[in-house]
């Protein structure tokens, strides 16, 4: 089993670690991991503010890239799900059969699904809030979707509950968008700001230090409310929880 | 990217407490439709097999239409059909001038404000009184209603108070809320009894039998409707079902979806005229025929008004419906004025952060997230694409194509040299305004990767 690393542009530039970690983690389950030198973006910014057509080219570069592979995995559950839904109709309309779609995973998607693995070497003796980023939730399906009535299930909280020592919570208004949304931050930065400082007093009525996701654009947006506000809570990717200790 | 939803919404946002009482209050009924949702097991599948029926019905539109219209008229209901708003205007006031009549009692009717029928009637010298109690509210204050199903919403019952002082008559300073609907019930009485038409939307038009269904919780179409000798209702021409059965299906789900009650206090089936009364029927097109043969977009005529994703969608509990520019908010309403008319109202488009909340309160399915997507999609070819929007994407497209370009661009301080200077400083400043700016780490994964340091390093 050959896994392609996913590290899309902004986790690259500013969350690093958060690659590291994603890396670290594969790998030290005796996986085959390669990273595909000179990655950027999927593509989702622009279309999501209405520009597929300045997305299909970065679309079409990330398919060739990491067709090879059997599995592409990254730590980011928008730009996952973004691929998985948009890529082939993007790339149909340039003749291009996509080819990663049906083979591209969300980190805790592959740990939880794929891998299913059921114990960890990871400790963390913090309490941490769980931030159900809304790709993971109706994109992705990480966990049940609020909306729906179906039986409760969260592949984030049975992965989190192999770390030792952590204490989980989870916020009011459970699967509220925490407005990044791309260019919607800038756009509607009103409304954007205000559902950020929302989740963020949602997220520390639980109690918790930590907020978590399988998403760092959700968490970048609430930082960014944080460190304005000074608040006390940090943000930290699943992903990082999962790989502490190692 | 200033459209006029961003510029409303930073105004209705200026009153902190108020529009977080407004996040709340939507809130509330989101959760009460939760609670009754949960206690229906088939929950799911009901939603699915809405969507089948409407799937089904819209297929066959002009046959199931033809089928209501002739079941009707055996009944002895008379049948108008009207192409426009206009049309379906001039209808109406053609029958209430046959029969002299000089007041209209309504029950709500989302089609009506459609039409502007209200100012077409009282400048034709009707008397047109809302007998929605939400509706009569925003009548009397000359405002359109900000939601659907609840249509003042917006407003405390203190502003309805003070309404109701100048307006009914009632004591100073009394907002009891059962004081206040009392004082209405009283006004609205009088108007009840003096009315020489009663007015009705429709919820469902059922084929095999010819009936009218009116959903309401006060009474009021009921009322309307049966003191005058002469009715009028008026529905879209999505509004037809196949059947009884279909209904039950329907029935299950709006007042779930819309308010939390397991059903509305009363479901009213109009099937033929008392002997000597007059029921009339105005079918109406008004663009959606249209829609029918547009593939990206003909699911939001399986919409049946519950108005759950407004109730969910976390921009609009924070904007309220006046911030947008169609007279239907919320994720349906960017999609149904979309349908009416790009030119007027793209703006709306910007109300939404692709959480597809909505997708999964509706009870019937619509992909809206995804149409939003696509209306975005296709607003370039359609020539209202937002400039700076469009350069901006255009920028980070020329960046992220080549990766030397982004690689070098996210060394700190470098974004300047490849994206222009006036998007950074917008988007950022738009960013800053409420939130920081994040930085650029020292090094990406990319360069880390290059070096060696991820691979040969296991305890980094």
């Amino acid at each position: 089993m050959k896994i392609g690393l996913f590290i899309p542009c902004y986790v690259n530039a500013i969350y690093p670690q958060v690659g590291v970690s994603t890396y670290k983690l594969l790998e030290s389950l005796g996986l085959d991991v390669d990273y595909p030198l000179d990655q950027t973006c999927c593509g989702q910014p622009m279309a999501n503010a209405g520009f597929e057509s300045k997305a299909d080219k970065l679309a079409e570069s990330f398919d060739n890239m990491f067709a090879p592979y059997d599995y592409v995995v990254g730590p980011s559950a928008s730009c996952v799900g973004f691929i998985k839904d948009n890529h082939p109709s993007i790339l149909a309309k340039k003749g291009h059969q996509c080819q990663t779609s049906d083979k591209i995973y969300d980190i805790c998607e592959f740990l939880h699904d794929i891998i299913k693995i059921d114990s960890l070497k990871s400790e963390f003796k913090h309490k941490v809030s769980i931030h159900n980023s809304c790709h993971g939730v109706r994109e992705l399906k990480l966990s049940a979707a609020s909306e729906l009535n179906i039986p409760y299930y969260s592949k984030i909280l049975n992965l989190l509950k192999l770390v030792e020592g952590i204490e989980i919570f989870q916020p009011q208004k459970i699967d509220e968008c925490c407005g990044f949304g791309g260019m919607f931050a800038m756009e509607e930065q009103a409304v954007s700001t205000s559902m950020g400082e929302d989740k963020v007093k949602n997220h520390m009525a639980t109690g918790a230090n930590y907020i978590t996701a399988p998403d760092s654009s959700c968490l970048m947006h609430m930082q960014g409310v944080i460190d304005r506000q000074k608040l006390p809570i940090q943000t930290i990717h699943v992903i990082e929880i999962l790989s502490a200790g190692l | 990217m200033n459209a006029k939803h961003t510029k409303a919404a930073e105004r209705f946002l200026e009153n902190k407490d108020h529009a977080a009482w407004h996040n709340q209050t939507l809130w509330f009924v989101r959760e009460k439709r939760d609670k009754v949702v949960k206690n229906v097991d088939e929950w799911e599948e009901l939603r699915e097999l809405a969507n089948q029926i409407k799937a089904h019905t819209i297929s066959d539109l002009a046959k199931y239409l033809e089928e209501f219209a002739d079941n009707a008229k055996k009944n002895g209901i008379i049948v108008h059909w009207a192409k426009d708003a206009q049309e379906h205007n001039e209808i109406i006031l053609g029958i209430l001038q046959k029969h002299k009549a000089k007041k209209l009692a309504k029950s709500k009717s989302m089609l009506t404000e459609e039409c502007h029928l209200n100012p077409f009637l009282i400048k034709n010298g009707i008397d047109v009184i809302e007998t929605d109690l939400g509706e009569r509210i925003l009548q009397l204050m000359d405002q359109p209603p900000s939601h659907i199903v609840m249509p003042a919403i917006h407003l405390k019952r203190q502003e309805v108070g003070v309404l109701f002082e100048e307006k009914l008559g009632t004591e100073t300073g009394n907002s009891d809320p059962t004081y206040l609907t009392r004082a209405a019930r009283a006004h609205l009485r009088n108007e009840f009894l003096s009315a020489d038409v009663g007015m009705t939307g429709v919820n469902f038009a059922v084929a095999s039998t010819g009936d009218i269904v009116v959903c309401t919780n006060e009474g009021n179409a009921d009322m309307g409707t049966s003191l005058p000798k002469v009715q009028i209702s008026t529905m879209g021409i999505e509004k037809v079902i196949p059947d009884h059965e279909s209904l039950a299906v329907f029935l299950r789900l709006l007042a779930r979806s819309a308010t939390g009650q397991p059903i509305t206090s009363y479901v009213s089936h109009f099937r033929k005229p008392a002997p000597g009364n007059e029921i009339n029927l105005v079918i109406v097109d008004n663009g959606r025929s249209d829609i029918v043969g547009n593939k990206s977009h003909v699911k939001t005529l399986y919409c049946i008004r519950c108005a759950a994703c407004m109730n969910t969608c976390p921009v609009y509990r924070r904007t309220g419906g006046y911030s947008y520019e169609y007279f239907i908010p919320g994720p349906i309403g960017i999609n149904l004025g979309m349908l009416k008319s790009p030119k007027k109202y793209h703006g709306d488009l910007a109300a939404c952060s692709l959480c597809m909340s909505c997708n999964n309160v509706c009870p019937v399915k619509i992909d809206l997230g995804q149409q939003i997507y696509r209306w975005r999609q296709e607003l370039d070819g359609l020539g209202l694409a937002n400039a700076s929007k469009e350069k901006l994407s255009a920028a980070l497209n020329a960046v992220f194509v080549r990766p030397s370009l982004f690689y070098n661009a996210i060394k700190v301080g470098k974004m300047l040299k490849y994206i222009p200077r006036p998007f950074i400083y917008n988007g950022l400043n738009d960013w800053g305004k409420g939130r920081e700016i994040p930085t650029f780490a020292k090094e990406s994964f990319n360069t880390l990767w290059k070096k060696g340091e991820i691979k040969k390093n296991k305890k980094l």
